[in-house]
């Protein structure tokens, strides 16, 4: 997790530009999805039988990269160009241009329906892929994650996993609450977790229903830098050298 | 039920059952009218609830999966509500899907303008590859839909309870030569064509009839427009294709004369044709317009104050 964290800081500072705590929020939980969950070939990475994700909180695409640049979906060394004007890795992910990032989100409460929309799809094709999303909690606000949330416990998606990065980054403006409780009245089936305890998160990304699944992961927005830590001012802004050199010590030093 | 709102559920059932990868995804509306359809294709054919911008999303799933989306419902509900989901989830992911709407314009004129809609074909014109299709008659949706509805682009289909009294050979992004004079050439879409065609009677003017609004079919306009005096007659609000038609000119004068709906809130109910009368956009009043085009000298500068008014 140090080499991805790495990867994420420098990739910012780099770039003057990206969400270092949002995609130290969800590392965690990618790093579990690509490495031990999702059915997927990162050398034929359309291939019509994969499993999907789809990240649909977009401005965590740091942390998307970090991931998929180590699994070789890409030359890693390509995160270096995060954010320039001939890159592919820009702050939020394009689906034509990175191999593996399944949609182009940005707008928050576009990915999780595209994701009901995959899951419907392959139970219309009678695939047993399965499809895995990640939103957050101020995305939560979005009307659209629960219009979703209730066609998809409608027609029974249990091919569905919805992960919500529950990094509280939205109770200064609108909380979202129990959101075990709203997802359970939306009849889906919940899971609480530790959202940077990769065995937890394995083990409610594993286990199957018969209902779709709502995996509440409780996340620290900054997680493995103390003064990045659930601190607003970082929310939208790259280290600067010597803020980049304490911090890859800090990370080190864990 | 619209002839082209029931010919649109005959072209669909025909090719749900020709083409596996089609789903049809209803915004619950003509569910009576796809009764078969649910029958026959039950995996296929969904009334997926009154959620306008999380079904245009579903759909761009769909479509990533290698389905074939055709969404309905009511164009301001379609086209407004869900206008980011349009833009980002088909247009930039580019990703194929069909979009058809019914309650064009002020079609459903007693229900108030949150059911009105001449907006959708200026607004979806703002989107970087959607395709607009405006057809005029049952037998033109039929043809243009079979023509369009798997090219992997999305393509939104604006139904209208009004038609033109014929069906043209119309052809999917090509306009169609009505006739040829040269006193005007008159531009006209859908089922505008109708009023022009009263309005004309036996003038001696060009008729190009578009059915494609986007992309628009430049070639054909600029091989046969045979006068400087121009007459856009849209369905919808008025001036659509103006910044095509005067980049199409070039740098040929001319002058160009907008016929369509006025930019204002329809707060009036009543029917359809009551609309028309009140907008000036019978063929009575579209003749007038034609004649003030044609009778009225050309202005030679831009400082002709006597024509510029």
């Amino acid at each position: 997790m140090v080499g991805l964290r790495k990867i994420i800081l420098e990739a910012a500072h780099h770039a003057g530009e990206g969400h270092v705590p949002s995609a130290l929020s969800v590392l965690d939980i990618l790093w579990v999805l690509y490495d031990k969950i999702l059915n997927i070939d990162p050398k034929n990475p359309n291939h019509p039988s994969r499993d999907r994700f789809i990240l649909s909180k977009g401005h965590a695409s740091l942390g998307l990269y970090a991931v998929l640049g180590t699994k070789e979906f890409f030359p890693l060394s390509e995160i270096r160009e995060f954010g320039k004007y001939n890159s592919r890795l820009g702050g939020h992910p394009d689906t034509t241009k990175v191999p593996g990032a399944e949609a182009s989100t940005g707008s928050l409460g576009h990915g999780f329906p595209m994701s009901v929309g995959v899951a419907l799809a392959l139970k219309i094709q009678k695939s047993s892929s399965k499809v895995f999303t990640l939103i957050g909690d101020g995305e939560s606000n979005e009307g659209s994650i629960w219009e979703a949330a209730l066609l998809a416990a409608h027609h029974r998606l249990n091919n569905l996993i919805c992960i919500v990065d529950y990094n509280h980054s939205t109770d200064r403006a609108l909380s979202v609450g129990k959101l075990e409780k709203k997802f359970e009245a939306f009849d889906w089936e919940t899971r609480s977790i530790n959202g940077h305890n990769q065995a937890d998160i394995f083990k409610a990304l594993s286990t199957p229903s018969e209902r779709p699944v709502a995996v509440i992961a409780e996340t620290i927005k900054g997680y493995g830098i103390k003064s990045m830590e659930n601190n607003p001012e970082w929310h939208h802004r790259s280290p600067k050298k010597e803020e980049l050199r304490s911090f890859l010590e800090e990370i080190r030093a864990v | 039920m619209s002839m082209m709102r029931k010919q649109f559920v005959q072209t669909t059932e025909r090719a749900l059952e020709k083409n596996e990868k089609l789903a049809l995804v209803l915004g619950d509306i003509s569910v009576f009218g796809f009764r078969k359809a649910f029958e026959k294709f039950p995996d296929r054919v969904y009334n997926i609830g009154i959620l306008e911008q999380t079904t245009i999303s579903v759909a761009a799933g769909m479509a990533k999966t290698g389905l074939i989306p055709v969404v309905h419902t009511i164009a301001p509900f379609l086209v407004e509500r869900a206008f980011e989901q349009l833009k980002d989830d088909f247009c930039y992911q580019q990703l194929g899907g069909n979009f058809v709407s019914v309650g064009a314009s002020y079609d459903y004129a007693a229900l108030g303008c949150t059911h009105h809609c001449p907006g959708d074909v200026e607004i979806l014109r703002a989107l970087p590859g959607m395709e607009i299709v405006v057809p005029g008659s049952a037998g033109e949706f039929d043809m243009l839909f079979n023509q369009a509805f798997d090219n992997g682009r999305p393509t939104y289909y604006r139904l209208s309870e009004r038609e033109n009294a014929a069906t043209h050979p119309v052809q999917f992004g090509k306009a169609h030569i009505i006739k040829k004079g040269n006193e005007a050439t008159i531009v006209a879409v859908g089922p505008a064509l109708q009023a022009v065609l009263d309005a004309v009677g036996e003038r001696d003017v060009t008729i190009l009839y578009y059915t494609t609004v986007a992309p628009f079919d430049a070639e054909t306009f600029k091989a046969n427009c045979t006068s400087s005096r121009i007459i856009l007659c849209e369905p919808y609000y008025q001036g659509g294709l103006a910044s095509e038609i005067s980049e199409a000119m070039g740098r040929r004068p001319h002058t160009i004369d907008f016929i369509g709906v006025p930019k204002k809130f329809l707060t009036h109910y009543g029917k359809a044709e009551e609309h028309d009368a009140a907008l000036g956009l019978t063929a009575k009043d579209i003749r007038r317009r034609i004649e003030n085009i044609i009778d009225r000298p050309f202005p030679k500068t831009i400082q002709d104050k006597e024509i510029m008014q």
